[in-house]
């Protein structure tokens, strides 16, 4: 590379707008990029601050209802925002290149995944198929995809998400860009498989000397790809640094509370009054059997976090316990009782004493309901209040999740992320339960938002005594809420005990790969672990 | 729980931003839509709007009554008939007058009564998915089986025809594809978390139906209502050509099209007599095109196709 002093991108003073609500709105204010070759640059922020916007902006491209208002995108030269929309077509997927959150939406279904590989590069007539055939073989190959040589003659459904994901690496790469943005990557992928394709991809990118934008809101992947980290808040920049040094030593507030929020962590406590167990249950969804004789046990006023991989059967354990999938073997013993199996043998007031938080706020709530309706229908349910005396507990409930009255006549799309979360939590409490079954609560969420959540149920559940059954796959977010962790793996319990034990070594094999696939804030931890793996594999 | 993580900006819940929306009133909704609505919506408004008043109002804007009959049949258009009479000497700017009023209310009632049938029992399928929903969908597919205007016919000439089993017979052929619409949308609706929440919760049925599921579904409902109610009305007008449909001397634009059908002939001496049985038949036509008008743009409004900026 003999221009390594010309910056291959460089974009000054990007203003963006949206139009929504009859107005415009201001996305980015006024945001300076600069990128040289081979570098890769991460950008940071929660949702809304306009990461992917501004990833976009870097192909010269504003989603549709959204503007450039100011602004230069330089690319090698030239400004992409001067030139003609099919000048600039001609230089995505082939000098420019993206890589979407989600491969399964991105690939279509009816084609086989190598010739979707090779399309844009055979379409530019960059290179015969034939040999752009071969080249996708090698980058499968470089991608570390199982049998590369025919992986690619399957059909996307017929591969696993983190596979779909590098041959996507491997579309975007097939015409060797200059610059490719990888847009939230791995944020649908589990820990395990996550490992597995950040390491592809920072090898691929440094082989063939690509610049990248790497646009995340998971500071510890980011430390792995990323040579310099942009941090932006509100479409603005709040600083950038090479990543080591930002790592070590960031300037702003606000980056130093991104890099704080982790630090959560709940002292474990053990009890023997258990409200909740499962025992020896098995369940099947039709004739597949999900569950295979698992026994859990919630103490009472604690809380037992339940981890694995999805697939796992943490959430089909959730569906036994709510009575949605009666369990085909097996008793859940419930303060002392037998639960009756099916959800319509329960009582009242077995069905008011376990209630359930989602992942989806956004799903777990109607939309054509207020605030006001969605918790105050349990409070009418199960506890016949009417009038001022049910005015009087939802303002109690509202202040309990720290908002307050003004957010009664609010609809659910009038909320932030968090909020929305908060208020499924006032309905879960409007029931006054003893057990509140959390499905991966805050995994949706900002880091900072998930942080004042678990700050929340910490404290209900030292005020009230609830228990939580707390399905998730984040280990920090364990390691913060959680006395007893149970480990599930194919619809087994690998083990369960307190948070200290399972977390120390030895391990059972599995917890040891769960663990260790963690990303961790250190720039080295991925490169350190690829080695102590290859090491282990080669022993 | 350890306290020296507390967020340095001062973190709290109530001051995070959600979405950027301005607060309005449905009357401010309302009319901003209506402002951004196409000229053609705005066509159909007007013109559906002049059938109502003229429906509401009939006996004050009609000449005569609705069933006087005088000394000409088939008179000429002139001042005292402005329409003509027809062929036993009823004016015919009077019947078209009442039979905006007969017409539509029919048409009105029977789809509100197939919307009962087809939407409850859609939105019942929706949410049970059991033996019923399969018994219920099959026998709907038997019933969309038969070419419903020729089953009507059948039904109606076993069943003496009358404005009640008119009413009745089409809305239960018609409550077929309401069925069919609603199952389909509720089913999306019905799997949400916060349906599966209500139902953990122990609630009935019918609250479900009407809290949780309906208000989700309204839009294309409503959509469909516009679109079926256009529908109802052709074949009440149909049936009413064939004979079948609303009995003399209610007045009703489909039989008055067969009772004038022979003036046609007459166009080559007078044109004027040749028009007056399209009249009726021209007033079917501009309200189905003037409700299908306001259907396309709601359900462009509301399917969520945004115009590109």
């Amino acid at each position: 590379m003999n221009d390594q002093d010309q910056p291959l991108m460089q974009m000054t003073d990007i203003h963006i707008e949206g139009y929504s609500d009859e107005r415009w709105h201001p996305i980015i204010k006024g945001v300076d990029l600069q990128l040289r070759r081979g570098q890769v640059l991460g950008i940071i922020g929660e949702s809304g601050a306009g990461k992917s916007t501004l990833g976009l902006a870097a192909m010269g491209f504003a989603r549709s209802g959204c503007r450039f208002t100011q602004g230069q995108v330089v690319f090698d030269g030239t400004d992409l925002l001067t030139l003609k929309e099919s000048q600039r077509r001609k230089l995505w997927g082939t000098r420019i290149a993206y890589v979407a959150q989600s491969a399964a939406a991105a690939f279509n279904p009816a084609h086989r995944l190598i010739d979707q590989t090779i399309e844009s590069a055979t379409r530019s007539q960059l290179r015969p198929e034939s040999e752009s055939r071969q080249d996708a073989i090698e980058l499968y190959e470089s991608l570390h995809l199982p049998d590369p040589a025919n992986i690619g003659e399957r059909y996307p459904h017929q591969v696993s998400g983190g596979q779909l994901q590098r041959v996507m690496t491997a579309m975007a790469m097939s015409s060797r860009p200059d610059l490719i943005i990888f847009d939230e990557p791995t944020t649908a992928l589990d820990v395990t498989t996550q490992v597995e394709v950040l390491a592809a991809m920072r090898e691929i990118v440094d082989k063939y000397h690509t610049a990248a934008i790497y646009i995340t809101h998971d500071l510890s992947v980011v430390a792995q790809m990323a040579d310099e980290i942009k941090v932006l808040r509100y479409g603005e920049e709040v600083e950038q640094a090479e990543t080591r040094s930002m790592l070590s030593s960031p300037k702003e507030k606000y980056t130093k509370s991104l890099w704080s929020v982790r630090s959560l962590e709940k002292p474990e406590s053990r009890s023997n009054d258990i409200v909740l167990a499962l025992k020896d249950i098995d369940a099947a969804y039709g004739k597949t059997q999900v569950l295979h004789g698992i026994n859990i046990e919630l103490p009472r006023g604690k809380t037992v976090a339940v981890v694995g991989e999805s697939g796992s059967g943490k959430s089909t354990a959730a569906r036994v316990v709510t009575g949605l999938l009666p369990q085909s073997q097996g008793t859940v013993m419930f303060n002392g009782d037998v639960l009756p199996p099916a959800l319509k043998d329960r009582t009242p007031d077995q069905l008011r004493r376990i209630q359930m938080i989602y992942q989806m706020a956004d799903t777990a709530m109607n939309p054509r309901q207020t605030v006001e309706n969605i918790i105050a229908r349990p409070l009418e349910f199960f506890h016949d209040m009417k009038g001022l005396e049910k005015e009087k507990r939802l303002l109690e409930l509202l202040s309990m999740i720290e908002l307050d009255e003004s957010f009664l006549d609010r609809y659910p799309a009038e909320l932030s992320g968090g909020q929305k979360q908060r208020i499924c939590i006032a309905r879960a409490l409007a029931a006054e339960p003893d057990v509140i079954i959390c499905d991966e609560v805050t995994s949706a969420l900002d880091q900072i938002v998930q942080e004042g959540i678990l700050k929340l149920l910490l404290r209900l559940q030292e005020e009230f005594g609830i228990s939580y059954l707390f399905i998730t796959h984040d280990i920090a977010t364990v390691k913060a809420i959680s006395d007893e962790i149970v480990v599930m793996y194919q619809g087994k319990v690998v083990e369960q005990g307190l948070k200290s034990q399972i977390l120390s070594p030895p391990h059972p094999e599995y917890t040891e790969l769960l663990l260790s696939s963690v990303p961790e804030m250190d720039p080295d931890w991925l490169t350190g672990l690829l080695a102590s793996r290859d090491g282990r594999a080669g022993a | 729980m350890t306290d020296s993580t507390e967020s340095p900006d001062g973190y709290s819940a109530s001051a995070e931003v959600g979405a950027i929306r301005q607060r309005r009133s449905r009357a401010e909704r309302s009319w901003l839509a209506l402002k951004k609505a196409p000229l053609s919506a705005w066509f159909g408004m007007i013109v559906v709007a002049g059938y109502v008043f003229v429906a509401l109002f009939a006996p004050w804007l009609a000449p005569y009554g609705e069933a006087d009959i005088f000394i000409t049949p088939f008179a000429p258009w002139d001042e005292t008939h402005r329409f003509g009479t027809d062929q036993i000497g009823r004016d015919i700017l009077t019947r078209l007058i009442y039979g905006a009023r007969n017409t539509m209310g029919i048409a009105l009632v029977t789809t509100l009564l197939s919307f009962i049938i087809g939407g409850g029992l859609g939105l019942v399928a929706a949410i049970n998915r059991s033996w019923l929903d399969q018994f219920l969908s099959r026998a709907v597919d038997v019933l969309m089986a038969i070419p419903s205007l020729i089953f009507a016919l059948v039904l109606l000439s076993i069943f003496k025809p009358s404005v009640v089993s008119l009413i009745l017979i089409i809305a239960v052929l018609d409550s077929t594809r309401v069925f069919r619409l609603t199952r389909a949308v509720a089913i999306n609706v019905a799997v949400m978390d916060y349906v599966e929440v209500a139902r953990l919760r122990g609630e009935k049925l019918g609250w479900v139906m009407k809290n949780e599921i309906l208000p989700n579904i309204m839009p294309p409902l409503v959509a469909e209502f516009g679109l079926r109610f256009s529908f109802v009305f052709l074949t009440i007008a149909a049936l009413s050509f064939l004979g079948v449909g609303i009995q003399p001397p209610t007045a009703d634009w489909g039989s008055m099209v067969r009772d004038n059908a022979s003036l046609i002939q007459f166009a080559q001496y007078d044109l004027k007599a040749g028009i007056t049985p399209l009249l009726p038949a021209a007033a079917i036509g501009l309200l189905t095109v003037a409700v299908n008008f306001v259907v396309d743009w709601f359900l462009h409004k509301t399917s969520g196709l945004r115009d590109e900026q």
